[in-house]
Parts: structure tokens; sequence; C-alpha cells
């Protein structure tokens, strides 16, 4: 395998380099159309509003609120996140990544990219939807830090996904169907986790969800550079 | 399979049936305990759906280790058998829950474990249906075979420890069940079992066969 062959070299250049660089392209790529950042933000913002419009003035309790805050952030990020691969297969330019980069430095270049496209739209969703929803700001640091771990784990299955289905047919369907089985723990304890800091419950109140979510985070983040190898190779 | 085994397993689960309704008293402690012997099925068929789910992720790592189409044929045969039982499970939990707990469906850590199953097979036979180049279905579906089996270990290992569950997972290990259950459950786990093996090897006998066929 020219992977296993040339990862002596590239580790003496660095694997932060590398992962960098791929991140940086994207990036740029993003900046120069903005294509998910606009899609994941329109997307975002008219689900928020269809939501607020149809419950009218009333206030929702607690659970409520933030069931429906990780139901727009889960349509939200499936409907742009899958674009860092998608891009790849219709620019043609797949080929000439596998050539210049290491499997596990795409993964987590792509990774890095979607989970800063996430944060960006929890930055921008977040405030407006608890405004909207006239929800008590509770406890800001920890839904801060739920917000946070949630989306490092929802970046982390999302863009395997994405590598998963970029060469299937009708994979836009696709992608929700085979992201949300993977992601029913992380959105069971980010529900958990968010209705605790609306009702402003301490930090280690949430020990159980936040603990949930790191390990999360770093088992399918692990188990994706495992795997990405022979996702990325087909 | 050998006639032995075939037709042990025929007379078997005749008798696991015999016994689940006429070996038995009614279970004492249950809401309806005429109604509890229906865990000598709901339980085989959930243990039956896990046992399709690991076998499927098994022959995934084999794919992606020995690139024998094989093995990828096994996994979805595999895949398969495991959605068939997960479904009786999802039917036959909920009938219980309804008996037992008066919903059909409350959203306990063991009813989303199972969800999240039925879901999993969904998204791979759906992955499946979606690649045409063999190899490629194959490398594909045999990763996130792989990768499903994650969120299930937190749903069946973690998720009970953080949120209350309904379902009594420690009276089969602490030796809650009667001697008399007892025997008839661990029965009817193997007779169920026995009869996976034997769909199973058929159902993998006819796609070898079908493999030979195309190449």
């Amino acid at each position: 395998m020219t992977t296993k062959s040339c990862s002596s070299a590239t580790a003496s250049s660095g694997w932060v380099g590398e992962a960098g660089a791929v991140f940086w392209k994207d990036l740029r790529a993003e900046l120069r159309s903005r294509y998910a950042l606009n899609a994941m933000a329109i997307f975002a913002v008219t689900t928020l509003v269809v939501v607020s419009f149809s419950l009218g003035p009333q206030a929702l309790p607690p659970p409520a609120v933030a069931a429906l805050l990780w139901v727009v952030l889960f349509f939200a990020a499936i409907a742009s996140l899958s674009r860092v691969f998608l891009r790849e297969e219709e620019a043609h330019t797949a080929a000439a990544l596998r050539l210049a980069a290491e499997p596990v430095h795409v993964y987590l270049g792509k990774l890095l990219f979607n989970l800063v496209l996430l944060l960006a739209l929890d930055v921008l969703l977040v405030p407006l939807f608890l405004a909207l929803m006239q929800a008590r700001s509770g406890n800001l640091w920890l839904l801060a830090l739920v917000l946070l771990l949630g989306s490092v784990g929802l970046a982390g299955a999302t863009t395997i996904v994405a590598a998963l289905i970029a060469k299937a047919a009708a994979r836009g369907a696709l992608f929700g169907g085979l992201a949300f089985p993977l992601l029913l723990p992380l959105l069971l304890a980010a529900v958990s986790g968010t209705r605790r800091a609306l009702e402003g419950a301490s930090c280690a109140a949430a020990g159980a969800e936040l603990r949930l979510l790191v390990s999360f985070a770093v088992v399918m983040i692990t188990a994706s550079i495992l795997l990405f190898e022979y996702v990325w190779s087909e | 399979m050998p006639l032995f085994w075939k037709l042990l397993c025929g007379v078997w689960v005749a008798g696991v049936i015999v016994a689940a309704f006429l070996g038995v008293g009614p279970a004492v402690g249950f809401r309806a305990p005429e109604a509890a012997r229906i865990l000598f099925f709901h339980v085989p068929t959930a243990w039956l759906a896990v046992l399709g789910f690991v076998l499927s992720m098994l022959h995934g790592i084999h794919y992606l280790h020995r690139r024998q189409l094989e093995h990828d044929r096994c996994s979805a045969v595999a895949a398969e058998l495991g959605f068939l039982f997960c479904l009786l499970a999802t039917v036959t939990g909920a009938i219980f829950a309804h008996v037992q707990w008066g919903a059909a469906w409350n959203w306990d850590p063991r009813e989303t474990s199972i969800v999240a199953l039925l879901l999993i097979y969904g998204a791979y036979f759906a992955l499946r249906s979606a690649i045409d180049d063999e190899e490629r279905r194959a490398a594909l579906s045999a990763s996130y075979a792989i990768l499903a089996v994650l969120p299930m270990l937190f749903l069946i290992f973690v998720l009970p420890r953080v949120v209350d569950s309904l379902h009594p997972s420690d009276t089969v290990q602490s030796g809650g069940m009667s001697p008399s259950y007892r025997l008839v459950f661990f029965a009817a786990l193997f007779g169920f079992t026995l009869l996976f093996v034997w769909i199973y090897r058929l159902r993998v006998g006819v796609e070898r066969l079908a493999l030979r066929r195309e190449g």
C-alpha cells in the first residue's frame, strides 16, 4: 500500500501540518463560495422560524426547548456537513487529494472543517433560538460546554458518514438515515444536558451527560480514524 | 446442516413451546402472570437480533481484511436475519409492555436500543442498495456495520446506568427466576439460536451458489 510506505516520510513533516493544509484548503474554498455556510444558515434560521411561528407566543418548558434545539441543530448539520466529501467528488479532486495526503490527515482536516462550521452554526443559532423561544438563560457556561462537546461528537460521526455516502446514489436522503442511529446516544445526552443547563443546574449536576458526550466524541473519532482508510480508498 | 441437528432443532423448539405454555405455572409478581410467558420468546428474539448484528460486523471486519466477497454476502445475510428477529423483538416487546406497564412504548433504555438497532439495519440496507459497484458496496457497508456497533455499546451498557430502566436486567443473573422458568428460558435461548444457525447456513449456501454462478 502506498499510504503505508509514505507514512514515515510524512510523519517527519508532521501530521498537524498536513491535516491543517487540508483544513485550510477547504476553508478557503468555502469562503470563496460560502455554499455550505449559506445552506446551513438559511436552513437553520428557516427551521427555527417555522418552529417559533407554529408555536406562537407561548413559552415552552426547558425539556421541550432543549429537544427542539437539538432537532434543529441535527437537521441543519445533516443539510450541510456532507458537502466536505461531495465537493471532492463533484469537482473530481478526490483522486488528487488521495495522492497528496494520507487518509488519516484528510479525515482530521475534514473533521476540523466540519467542526468549525458547526461551531459557527451554534454561535449564530443558539442565541437566536433562546431569544425566540423566550427561554430562561439558566447556566450559560454549562450550555456552552454541552454545545461544544455535542458539536465535536456530531462532527466526528457525520464526517465519516459523509465519506461513506460520497459515492452512493441518493446520498441526500441517505446521509440523515445513516447518521441518525449513530448519533442517538449523543442526542440523548445532549438534550438532557441542555435541559439541565436551561434549568440552571451546576456543571457538576450534569456530570453524567458531560462524561457521556466526551466519551462518545472520543470513541467516534478514534473509530473513524481507524476506519477512514478503508472508506477513503474505495 | 446435518440431519441430526435439523431434527433436534425441530423437536427442541416444539418442546420449548409446549413447556412455555404447559410446563411452567404463571409467573408471580407480574401484572398479568399468564402473559409473562412471552419472555420465553421475546428475550431469544432480542438476543438473535444482537447476534445477527455482531455476526454482520465480524464478517465486515473479515471482508476488510481479506477482500473476499463471500464475507460480504455473509455479512448481509446476518443483517437480514438480525433485522427479522429485531422486528419480532420490537413487536413482542411492545405487546408485553402494553400488558405489563400499560403503554406499548415508553422510551425505556432497552426500547431505545432496539429502535436504534432497527434504524441501523434499515440504514445498512439503504446503503447497500444505493451503491452499484459490488466491491465498493462491500467495503462501505462493512465499514458502516463496524461503525454502528459503537453507539449500540453506549445504548446497551452506558445508558441504563444514566437513566432508570423498566427492564429487569439483573433478574436472570442474580437468580430471581424460579428454577423451572430458568430451565425453559435457557432451553428457549438454545433452541432459537439453533434455528437461527440453520436459517443462516441455508441463506449463506444460497449466496455461495449465486457467487459461483456469477464469477
